[in-house]
């Protein structure tokens, strides 16, 4: 069974439709690089995928694990293993990284009907976690990304990723902003998170990241359809040519990505 | 708004329970004869009924207060009981009489009144609606030569202290509801921690108003001799009921040279349904005198009551004396909150501190009102303030009125203000990471309270903590 499987989804902002039909499935063990323009859909699907509620979904599934995954919650998803890399990484003033990193990785243990785990143990557990993604341990005294740089966002999130341990991992745009280093340790921490049963998406306008996190499928996105889906060339390609090169030619049709990724 | 948000501003209120006790109550009314019964009830000394009579034909000359930014019909002050105790066949001796049915109560409350307290470190004095019915580890702190006690007993026990200091921070004229306190408050907390005497536990009561239509006046008195110390905690609750109930209380600090008074209070009054009926009106005056080198400190939760209009002073009397303020005032569906401090530098060098953090919810309504006043002898005098405010929702107000009047040149008064409002991005940060929505909101308030609750002690900062988040559950959506 697939973990994830996209069909037909569309979805909008207010009166404005942004995804119009989206086919994808992601099985475990692989990583999918949605690539597009701007405007193109690929943050918004990102944020479908999480329950973001300022998207409306208004056509198709989405199939998770089995299970209708719009049927559940954003946290009932982050419990059940999804997990999104923000784009722009929420500031909570006041309440430490450390706390909140523990709480949620408590809720998710909870949920699989694990034991929560006390701030000692929690620690332990951080000194690895912090190695993982070489992050000072100063970060978690700090708020949650209060006053934190572009980069140091990226990475907090990449180490909330690092410590939740998700199913499905999706990186919306977790590149953009980052110098070459951060670039580099943000990607190896993903790669270090890479096992045989779980999954990530990476969704990103450059083909830069995928340098470094190399993807097994490539999928273009354009108003809100995939366009053209291929293995890791295809982002060397669109690199080369621009996105122009797939959006003025004629879509594949539906069901590329389901292609793509059996 | 989502419809997250909306759901989690509205719980329903924990301790709107009735006890089914039998009380002695006075009718409806106010006139001296009550003030007189008032006093009689309780074997006042003369100079006390003096003092009330004063103080009711001062209040008869004054009128009602307007310029809080709250609004309320009229109040009747003829329609309300000025006491209400529960029945007893004679006077209690020990814990052990008190009436079974307030025991538990007060259990069901989470203030067990009996000796097991003593292991938390903690010493209660719990006032059902005009009386005191029991003051734990009185016997451990007399060792120590600390008195504490009903205010009732303070008055047969102590006169001479209580006339020494009664109304000397906070005098009868001061305002309209400290009048009217003074000629009917029929008990409260007194506190007297020796020279050089540091309390050895948190000294605590309990306000507890069960009666209908009866007002609760109570008055508290607490000084710290030279050199002393004491950290003395206040929580509050009332039954639901759909009429408005009058809370009018004033407390009294005396912190005398090198003293240190903490004062800390968690306020959950009934706060009225979701559609703004019922709920108490916490109609309060606090104040604290600091002498020399002497700090009184205050820190207040407030969540709860229809209408909140108090401000904790400190007068800085002494040279080098210190006054810290830290609030958190929350307010939800309709209640109206006009808090804030006074700091008034009359020393050389003193300190003060004010971190207030208001937090508006549904169609809540909430005033910061300060003063910093440094008159011209209070040389070297500092201010730093911080008033912050949160917005939950689109319909709930925020607002502040800051007041600085700088008499001495070499003052230096800082003021800053910032609004913020939480965010649907936070909430779904949060969901995002597993948390529920009742988990999110909570964990945002708290943070943006870190400043306040650090300076609440432990158990009282979690049960502070919990409360913010009923008092804001179905707020977010």
């Amino acid at each position: 069974m697939p973990l994830l499987v996209i069909e037909g989804l569309e979805a909008r902002v207010g009166d404005k439709p942004i995804l119009n039909g989206i086919n994808l499935t992601v099985n475990r063990g692989e990583i999918h690089a949605v690539m597009g323009p701007n405007g193109s859909g690929k943050s918004t699907l990102a944020q479908v995928l999480a329950g973001n509620p300022a998207y409306e979904v208004t056509g198709g599934s989405v199939t998770y694990d089995g299970k209708d995954l719009l049927e559940m919650d954003p946290e009932v998803r982050a419990q059940s293993g999804i997990f999104l890399a923000f784009q722009y990484p929420v500031e909570i003033p006041g309440v430490s990284n450390a706390y909140f990193l523990r709480a949620a990785y408590n809720e998710i243990r909870k949920a699989r009907g694990e034991e929560e785990i006390d701030p000692l143990e929690f620690a332990d557990i951080m000194d690895e976690k912090l190695a993982m993604v070489d992050m000072n341990p100063d970060m978690l005294a700090r708020s949650v990304n209060s006053g934190f740089s572009g980069g140091e966002k990226k990475r907090n999130e990449i180490l909330q990723m690092a410590v939740l341990e998700p199913r499905l991992a999706i990186l919306d745009e977790t590149d953009s902003g980052l110098d070459i280093d951060a670039l580099r340790i943000v990607a190896d921490g993903v790669n270090k998170l890479r096992r045989p049963d779980n999954a990530t998406i990476v969704v990103t306008h450059y083909q830069r990241l995928l340098n470094y996190i190399v993807p097994d499928y490539v999928h273009v996105l354009a108003n809100g359809r995939i366009l053209k889906s291929g293995g890791k060339d295809l982002a060397l390609e669109l690199e080369d040519k621009g996105y122009d090169w797939v959006t003025s030619g004629s879509p594949v049709g539906a069901g590329a990505g389901a292609r793509a990724g059996a | 708004m989502s419809s997250s948000i909306e759901s989690l501003i509205s719980r329903e209120y924990q301790h709107g329970f009735v006890t089914d006790i039998e009380s002695d109550t006075l009718p409806a009314g106010l006139s001296e004869d009550v003030v007189r019964a008032i006093s009689a009830k309780k074997n006042e000394p003369a100079f006390m009924v003096e003092w009330r009579l004063k103080a009711y034909r001062r209040w008869l000359a004054m009128k009602e207060p307007h310029w809080p930014n709250v609004k309320y019909g009229p109040i009747d002050y003829q329609g309300i009981s000025y006491y209400s105790a529960p029945k007893t066949k004679k006077p209690l001796g020990s814990l052990d009489e008190v009436d079974p049915e307030l025991l538990k109560t007060y259990a069901k409350l989470g203030i067990p009144l009996t000796e097991q307290k003593m292991l938390s470190g903690v010493a209660v004095d719990a006032i059902f609606d005009s009386v005191s019915v029991g003051t734990t580890m009185r016997e451990e702190l007399s060792k120590y030569g600390i008195i504490f006690c009903s205010f009732g007993e303070a008055l047969r026990e102590h006169p001479d202290l209580v006339e020494k200091y009664l109304g000397s921070v906070v005098p009868y004229s001061d305002n309209y509801f400290a009048a009217l306190n003074s000629a009917v408050f029929s008990d409260g907390s007194f506190v007297y921690v020796p020279k050089g005497v540091r309390c050895p536990v948190e000294l605590s009561t309990y306000f507890r108003i069960n009666s209908a239509d009866t007002g609760q006046f109570e008055r508290t008195l607490i000084i710290a001799d030279e050199g002393a110390y004491v950290s003395y905690l206040e929580g509050c609750t009332a039954p639901k009921r759909s009429t408005n109930q009058l809370h009018a209380a004033v407390v009294e600090l005396v912190a005398l040279k090198g003293a240190t008074i903490k004062y800390s209070t968690v306020q959950n009054w009934y706060a009225g349904d979701k559609d703004g009926v019922g709920g108490i009106y916490n109609f309060v005056t606090k104040r604290g005198k600091a002498a020399e080198n002497a700090k009184i400190s205050w820190t207040q939760v407030e969540t709860g009551s229809a209408i909140t209009w108090k401000y904790p002073s400190v007068i800085l009397q002494g040279d080098n004396a210190v006054g810290e303020f830290y609030s958190v005032a929350v307010v939800n569906n309709h209640q109206q909150a006009d808090t804030g401090t006074k700091m008034i530098h009359i020393g050389r060098n003193t300190r003060s501190t004010i971190v207030s953090k208001g937090i508006s919810a549904g169609e809540g309504n909430n005033s910061y009102r300060g003063r910093v006043q440094v008159l011209p002898k209070a040389t070297g005098a500092r201010n730093y303030t911080q008033c912050d405010s949160m917005l939950v929702g689109n319909r709930c107000g925020a607002h502040t009125f800051p007041y600085v009047e700088v008499g001495n040149n070499s003052a230096i008064v800082e003021h800053e203000a910032s609004t913020s409002k939480i965010g649907e991005d936070q909430i779904f940060y949060l969901k995002a990471r597993g948390l529920s929505a009742e988990q999110a909101v909570s964990m945002i308030v708290s943070g943006f309270c870190k400043e306040v609750f650090k300076e609440l002690p432990m158990e009282f900062a979690l049960e502070a903590q919990a409360l913010l988040g009923i008092t804001l559950e179905g707020s977010v959506g």
